[in-house]
Parts: structure tokens; C-alpha cells; sequence
């Protein structure tokens, strides 16, 4: 049997208007994989993590997960944009973290974390409610489990946000620079749940970030995009200690000098 | 004002019917005023539940129909907030019964003062649907709910508290269109004062008890919908309180 790569994104184009925000992006994650994305602000990274979700179409190109197109579905050996169903059957095997977190307010966090298991997947309560004690233990939460967000701090609301993800079992999480809302104390708590993510092999992680520290200690791989188009990847012990790239080099550069 | 003054007012104004209800002058007029306040609560009842189905139903149309609904949806919500109610109940009790479709005044009244009504609702419901950020939308494609999932579990009910205080409005504004229900031969408040008036010339007595009737209604929708408000607000913020 072929091992399809988990993710791979081929000569993926994506514009708004006029604007040509990626340019045929190649882009291929090994199952597993922690991928560490970052770059200059505007050079497509959200971009990347959102069309991955299918919060944003695509103008050109595919997207596989799996071997599995994501925009596309097969009919008569031809490629043709996907319908609902099966965008809903690949896209579950994906979940995301935002950056202002987007939990539902007028839920607990265990409602947060129990409400698509239970309309989505079909668990029973039961088997929801277990399932969201686990992961809220496992982020730190399990004592606020009857708070509603807007009585939790950043931190606590990324960390929810993270388990609610979770509870979907998906296969590949999408992380968008989830520690820049948050005042910079609260910073290293929810980095400490991702390096305890990240301890499980089997998940794939693509993460943008601005902590080049922790890009480095973490990350398999990083990807240096600029203007939509990836510049410079590589293994990050060798990314950020020599760099290739004139543009990388500015930028490496230019984030030290901001500390 | 809140809640609790609110209740003081309408205790006071309740008060004051009751008293004057007992005085000889006005006395006479009690009973007739009754009726016309029972028909008057019970069209203003049904109208707002219909007005409340059809705004809702109409807002999704437009917001989320297929071309054809959402076509509908707009062609009912200009036509009813771009006449007047007046002329609306004319057409369903005295125009419509020319092409041979006949109803009674009760239904007529119920059908035109609710869908006018929920014509303004309509835009108020469409408003507080799009006013829920964008995040929310894009949490519930990243756990893969459905379309109307996230409609009926994550974005109605954050809408819902904030259409509560326009519908408390549109709810009064509901009220007083009920008195151009006279208009197609129902008893209602208003119909009945006039009635009344013409006969006994108590013009004084006769349309201080209609005024305060009325009062005492749009007080208790007022309050209604406060409590309403309260309870959403609670249940979203429930927070910064505790
Ligand atoms: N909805 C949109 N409409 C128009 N242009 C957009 C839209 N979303 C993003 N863009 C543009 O696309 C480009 C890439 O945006 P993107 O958000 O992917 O950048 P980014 O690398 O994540 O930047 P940052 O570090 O600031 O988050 C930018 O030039 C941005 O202005
Ligand atoms: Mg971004």
C-alpha cells in the first residue's frame, strides 16, 4: 500500500481580487510532522492554515489530505469542486486553534468541548462528556470545566479551545498564532499543552508562530514563507542558525533586533 | 429605568383604573371597555407570536435561502414595512375577498398587524444574526458542524439577546397598531371608546380609562421583555457577576 503523505498542498493558488496572496504553493507534511510556519505579516501564512480548514476556497491547484483531495472530489477520473458532503468528510480529519480563540460564550467549557462530539459525531453524552474530562485534564482545565468563557483568562480560553479541538480526534491540528492575544505571563502555559500535544507521534501539527524559540525547540521542520510563496524550509537547528535566504536572513535579523 | 420601577409604575397606573373603575362617572363604561381590552390582548397575543415566526423566517430566508426564498423573503419584507398597516388589513378583509378569497375580521386583523410587524422584525432578527462575529461561524466549520447546527446552537441563541430590546419596541408598536383594527369592524380598546363616546359624549372619562388601559399594556410588554433581556444577558455574560 502507498503511504500518502498526511497533507500536500500542489500548486495551490489563492487570490483576493487582484491580489495574489499564495502562488502555486507546494507543500508536503509527513504524517506526524510538526511544522512550523512562519514569516513576515501578509506573506500567506494564515492563508495557508484557513484554506487547509476550508474557511477560504482555492483558485488554483488541490489539496490533498491523505491522498484525499479536500476542495476537489474524484467523478469519472476527473477532478470537480467538492460538494458539502464529502468536504465534511475529509475536513474531519482536521481541527484548529485561532488566535482570539472562538469559544462559544454562552457555553461551559465542557459544553464547549462536548457539543460537535455529540451533534456532530453522534456520541452519546455520556461518551462525550468523558471524552471532554479527559482532554480538559490533559490541558490543565478539568477545575474550570463549569466556567463560561468569559470567566476564564486568555490562557484558560486557549487551552479550552485546544481540547475542544481535540475532541474531535482529529488527525492533523492547525494551530494560527494561538499565543499572540495573550499577555505575554499567560504565554508559556498554553505553549506547555502544545509541547505535551506534541509528544504524540501520531498527530500532525502545523503551527504559525512568532516564537522563534519555540519554532526551533519544537518544530520538525520550518517553513519560511514571504510574499505567498515558501523561501526557505528546512530542519530548524539549521534554519535558524544559517540561514540561506537573503529574505530569511533579513527577517531572522530583524525579529531578533525586536527580541 | 429598571425593572423594579417599571413594575412600581404599572402597579400605580392598575391602581388608578381600579379606582376610577369604582367612581360613579365612570362606571357605566367599564364593562364595554373590558371586552374591547380582551379583544385588543388577544390580537395583539397572536399577532406577535405570528410576527415572531414570520421575522425569523423570513431573516434566514434572506440570509441563507436559495435564489427563489430569498427573492420572496425581500419582496415580503419591502412590501409590508413600504404601506401602510392600514391599508394592509383593508386589502386582506375588503380587497382580497373580490378574488374570491374571504376571511373573517379576527383572522385579517391577526394576519396583517403580525406579518406588518414582522416585516420590521424581520430586519431586526437578519441584524442580530449577522452582528454574531465572524469567529463563531468559523469555529463550527473547523468542528465540521453543519450549516444548521451552528444556526440553531451557536448563532441564534447569541442573536437571540440581542434582538430582545428591538423586539420590546416593535411588541409596542404592535400593540398600538391593534387600534386600526376598528377599521374592519372588530370590537377592539379603541373601536369601543369611540363607540361609547359617540353615544354619551364622556369624552373625558371615556378616554382617560382607554389611555391608562393602554399603558398598563405596553408597561407589562415592557417589563416582559426586560426580564427577557436579564436572563440572556446573564446567561452570556454570566461572568464579570461572579
Ligand atoms: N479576506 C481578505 N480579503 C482581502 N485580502 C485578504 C483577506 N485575507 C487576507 N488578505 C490578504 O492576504 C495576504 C495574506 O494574508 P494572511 O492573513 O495569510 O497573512 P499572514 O502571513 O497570516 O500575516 P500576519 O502575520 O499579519 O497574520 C495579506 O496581504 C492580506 O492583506
Ligand atoms: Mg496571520
Amino acid at each position: 500500500m502507498i503511504e500518502f503523505p498526511m497533507v500536500s498542498f500542489e500548486n495551490v493558488t489563492k487570490r483576493y481580487g487582484a491580489l495574489t496572496v499564495l502562488d502555486n504553493l507546494n507543500l508536503t507534511i509527513a504524517r506526524g510532522e510538526k511544522v512550523a510556519i512562519i514569516g513576515p505579516s501578509g506573506s500567506g501564512k494564515t492563508t495557508v492554515l484557513r484554506m487547509l480548514m476550508t474557511l477560504e476556497t482555492i483558485d488554483g491547484g488541490v489539496i490533498r489530505v491523505e491522498g484525499e483531495p479536500l476542495t476537489h472530489m474524484e467523478r469519472n477520473g476527473q477532478l470537480v469542486p467538492a460538494d458539502q458532503a464529502h468536504t465534511r468528510k475529509v475536513r474531519a480529519k482536521i481541527g484548529m486553534v485561532f488566535q482570539s480563540f472562538n469559544l462559544f460564550p454562552h457555553m461551559t467549557a465542557l459544553q464547549n468541548c462536548m457539543e460537535a462530539p455529540v451533534k456532530v459525531l453522534g456520541l452519546s453524552r455520556d461518551e462525550a462528556e468523558a471524552r471532554s474530562t479527559e482532554l480538559l485534564e490533559m490541558v490543565g482545565m478539568s477545575n474550570r470545566r463549569d466556567y463560561y468563557p468569559s470567566q476564564l483568562s486568555g490562557g484558560q480560553q486557549q487551552r479550552v479551545a485546544i481540547a475542544r479541538a481535540l475532541a474531535m480526534r482529529p488527525k492533523v491540528m492547525l494551530f494560527d498564532e494561538v499565543t499572540s492575544a495573550l499577555d505575554p505571563e499567560l504565554v508559556g502555559e498554553v505553549l506547555q499543552v502544545i509541547r505535551k500535544l506534541g509528544a504524540e507521534h501520531d498527530l500532525t501539527m502545523l503551527m504559525v508562530t512568532h516564537q522563534m524559540g519555540f519554532a526551533k525547540e519544537f518544530a520538525d521542520r520550518v517553513c519560511f514563507f514571504h510574499s505567498g510563496q515558501i523561501c526557505e524550509e528546512g530542519e530548524p537547528t539549521a534554519f535558524f542558525q544559517n540561514p540561506q535566504n537573503e529574505r530569511s536572513r533579513q527577517f531572522l535579523r530583524a525579529v531578533l533586533e525586536a527580541g | 429605568m429598571g425593572i423594579r420601577g417599571l413594575a412600581g409604575v404599572l402597579f400605580l397606573t392598575v391602581a388608578v383604573i381600579w379606582y376610577l373603575s369604582g367612581l360613579e362617572g365612570y362606571k357605566i363604561f367599564v364593562p364595554g371597555l373590558a371586552q374591547g381590552a380582551a379583544m385588543t390582548l388577544q390580537i395583539t397575543a397572536a399577532a406577535a407570536v405570528l410576527a415572531v415566526i414570520a421575522a425569523i423566517t423570513a431573516a434566514l430566508s434572506k440570509l441563507y435561502g436559495p435564489a427563489p426564498l430569498r427573492w420572496l423573503a425581500i419582496t415580503y419584507i419591502e412590501v409590508f414595512r413600504g404601506t401602510s398597516a392600514l391599508v394592509q388589513l383593508f386589502w386582506l378583509y375588503f380587497v382580497l375577498p373580490v378574488f374570491g378569497i374571504t376571511m373573517e375580521a379576527y383572522e385579517a386583523a391577526v394576519l396583517g398587524i403580525g406579518l406588518n410587524i414582522g416585516a420590521y422584525g424581520a430586519e431586526v432578527v437578519r441584524g442580530a444574526i449577522i452582528s454574531v462575529p465572524r469567529g463563531q461561524w468559523e469555529a463550527t466549520i473547523a468542528l465540521n458542524m453543519t450549516r444548521a447546527q451552528a444556526l440553531r446552537r451557536i448563532i441564534l441563541p447569541q442573536a437571540f439577546a440581542a434582538m430582545i430590546p428591538p423586539w420590546g419596541n416593535l411588541f409596542i408598536e404592535l400593540l398600538k397598531t391593534t387600534a386600526l383594527v376598528s377599521m374592519i369592524t372588530l370590537g377592539d380598546l379603541a373601536f369601543r371608546a369611540q363607540q361609547m363616546n359617540q353615544t354619551t359624549m364622556k369624552t373625558v372619562q371615556i378616554f382617560t380609562l382607554v389611555l391608562l388601559i393602554y399603558l398598563a399594556m405596553s408597561l407589562a410588554i415592557t417589563i416582559g421583555m426586560r426580564v427577557l433581556e436579564h436572563r440572556a444577558a446573564r446567561g452570556i455574560l454570566r461572568a464579570r457577576a461572579a
